[in-house]
């Protein structure tokens, strides 16, 4: 047998594999991805234009566009997958599995990471173009170290997610209707999150999108934001490592409890 | 003394029907808001050796399909302990996983997006087996099911019996030491039932630590594959040993059925003669057919002496072993075609 090092990047490559498939064997995935959030960025850049807002505001929802495909990703493509993954028959050969869930996780957020940067970035692209939006950060290291741990705290965060709504089941899927229009108005998809009174804007904060849009934002149109940029990264940071130690314990804990209530398979298979 | 591959200590399993949630505004409690409880698995305990090929026979809902998850580390008993290679199937599905793989007929697992060989080299993957050695045992197992043709066709394409045969490959490709097998040809054309059939028998004499637990309602292939079978019924074991040990049970005295030319009447004495217990005739339009039973073997040789003396003239004749069907009936009380109960979660 393999080391359990090695056997975790063995599944990690295994599991990311399917979705990297999807993304060279889908054909509608750009029209569908891309061509239909630009559709939606372009009615709010038209109304801000309409009142002579600043430029960097169109920029703004160019950016909350492209954030929001990680969002509906981290929801419907970690949260609800490992659900859709017990109703295919998957999730019992990998429970069954020597490999360690986590690492189906990882490679189903590195996979989900992966498609939905190639659609954020042609929605980026689309959209900064169309609406020729001034892009002047003020460091691109701090940029992309701001996407990282953006990236990382959502994931986490949706590894998180798949553990409770597999134990959930059905109810899940009314938790992701719950979760993603309040969550587009909380993290100002649409809008500096900054205009949000003080209180709403800090509950705010514990949804990973919030911060990691206010400080990209600060760092890519040189405004102010919530909070000082390495502030917001730092709470990022560490919501990342939280959520992916309590995906990590709440995953060996619901697994145990799927087991007794016979929940990791379908009563029919 | 070896210790067995899969053991078994009164286990049991009971499901429990979920009851409708109540809100704390809901002042009554509903009619029907009882907890009930299904037993699926009822105080089992079986005894699977090393190198053995062991059958579960049971109609639908009989608890097979629970047996298999639990012993599969899916599914956590409600009392009694399970060991599997010597290890505690809850405290130690850890260590259990990388010996064990298990194919269930009628599942529909992989992903639709990739390609049957791309779908068992993913489940290669988990097991940690590395991409050459996956590849050529995937090769070796597409030729097997007759897949070799469809190994780049992406699975959303393949036909039910085909995503079967994919999935049939997926639990060898890993090359565990205990293989579940939960109606492996359920579904499947005569011809790939038999291709299958024969390589389970190929695979389980290439190594001998190799242990296989295979669960059918087809009492042909329990008959032909198992070493030893244990019949099942609504959670119940009620009885285990080898397929002619099981005939033997329900059959007290040895039967032999012999066709006789017509118009001849030289079997009026028959069930007379010392050693026979008793002697029915069927005449058909073109024979008679005579069912012996006897009290001592070696009478038949007088019974046919009895014939011919008496100007018989015999077309046939053989000896008559009982079925697992037999078998079945007798301990179920029915055939598995004509189940009484409807089939229950398993």
């Amino acid at each position: 047998m393999p080391s359990s090092f090695k056997l975790f990047f063995q599944a990690v490559q295994a599991r990311t594999y399917p979705r990297i498939a999807w993304l060279f064997r889908s054909n509608s995935w750009m029209i569908q991805e891309t061509v239909l959030p630009v559709l939606a960025v372009s009615a709010f850049a038209f109304a801000y234009r309409a009142m002579n807002a600043r430029p960097e505001l169109t920029g703004y929802i160019v950016l909350g566009a492209a954030m929001t495909t990680f969002w509906l990703n981290v929801l419907w493509g970690m949260g609800a997958q490992l659900y859709w993954e017990r109703d295919s028959g998957n999730l019992e050969l990998y429970v069954m599995s020597p490999a360690p869930m986590t690492a189906i996780l990882t490679g189903m957020a590195i996979g989900g990471m992966t498609t939905t940067i190639i659609r954020a970035t042609a929605i980026t692209v689309a959209g900064v173009l169309l609406f020729d939006v001034p892009i002047n950060p003020s460091s691109w290291w701090l940029l992309v170290l701001g996407f990282g741990v953006t990236l990382a705290a959502l994931y986490g965060l949706g590894m998180l997610f798949a553990s409770l709504f597999l134990l959930w089941g059905r109810e899940a899927w009314h938790l992701i209707s719950v979760l993603q229009e309040p969550v587009y108005l909380l993290s100002g998809t649409n809008f500096p999150v900054s205009i949000l009174p003080r209180a709403v804007a800090l509950f705010a904060s514990a949804i990973p999108l919030t911060l990691g849009m206010d400080a990209m934002r600060q760092v890519l149109f040189r405004t102010t934001g919530l909070f000082e940029v390495w502030i917001e990264l730092s709470v990022l940071g560490g919501l990342a490592v939280v959520f992916f130690l309590a995906a990590r314990r709440g995953l060996r804990y619901l697994e145990r409890r799927a087991r007794e209530e016979g929940k990791l398979t379908v009563r029919w298979q | 003394m070896e210790s067995p591959a899969i053991r078994t200590e009164a286990l049991t399993r009971t499901y429990r029907k979920s009851r409708k949630r109540r809100w704390w505004w809901s002042r009554s409690k509903p009619e029907g808001d009882e907890t009930r409880e299904f037993v699926a698995l009822d105080q089992v305990s079986l005894e699977v050796r090393q190198g053995e090929l062991f059958g579960l026979l049971g109609p639908n809902g009989a608890g097979k399909t629970t047996l298999i998850k639990i012993l599969t580390t899916l599914l956590a008993p409600s009392a009694g302990t399970a060991w599997v290679d010597g290890l505690d199937v809850v405290a130690d599905a850890e260590k259990i996983r990388p010996i064990i793989n298990m194919v269930s007929g009628g599942e529909s697992s992989g992903y639709g997006i990739l390609n049957v060989r791309e779908n068992l080299w993913l489940f290669a993957r988990i097991y940690g087996v590395p991409t050459a050695v996956a590849q050529e045992r995937i090769d070796k197992m597409l030729g097997v099911v007759g897949l070799t043709d469809k190994a780049t066709s992406r699975i959303s394409h393949l036909s039910t019996g085909q995503r079967q045969k994919m999935n049939f490959c997926r639990g060898f490709i890993t090359d565990p030491k205990i293989l579940f097998l939960d109606e492996p040809t359920l579904g499947l054309d005569v011809t790939s039932a038999r291709a299958i059939r024969a390589f389970v028998k190929e695979w389980m004499a290439e190594k001998p630590d190799r242990t296989m637990l295979l669960t059918t309602h087809y009492m042909a292939e329990a008959d032909e594959l198992c070493d030893r079978l244990a019949i099942i019924d609504k959670g119940k074991v009620l009885a285990c040993d080898t397929p002619a040990n099981l005939k033997r049970q329900v059959q007290k005295y040895p039967i032999y059925e012999l066709s006789l030319a017509p118009g001849a009447s030289s079997w009026d004495g028959v069930s007379k003669l010392p050693g026979v217990h008793s002697a029915t005739a069927t005449t058909t339009p073109t024979t008679v057919e005579l069912k012996v039973s006897l009290l001592d073997e070696p009478a038949i040789g007088a019974v046919v002496q009895s014939l011919v003396m008496a100007g018989g003239r015999i077309l046939t004749m053989k000896k008559v072993e009982p079925t697992l069907e037999d078998v079945f009936i007798e301990l179920v009380g029915h055939g598995l075609s004509d189940e009484a109960t409807a089939p229950q979660p398993a």
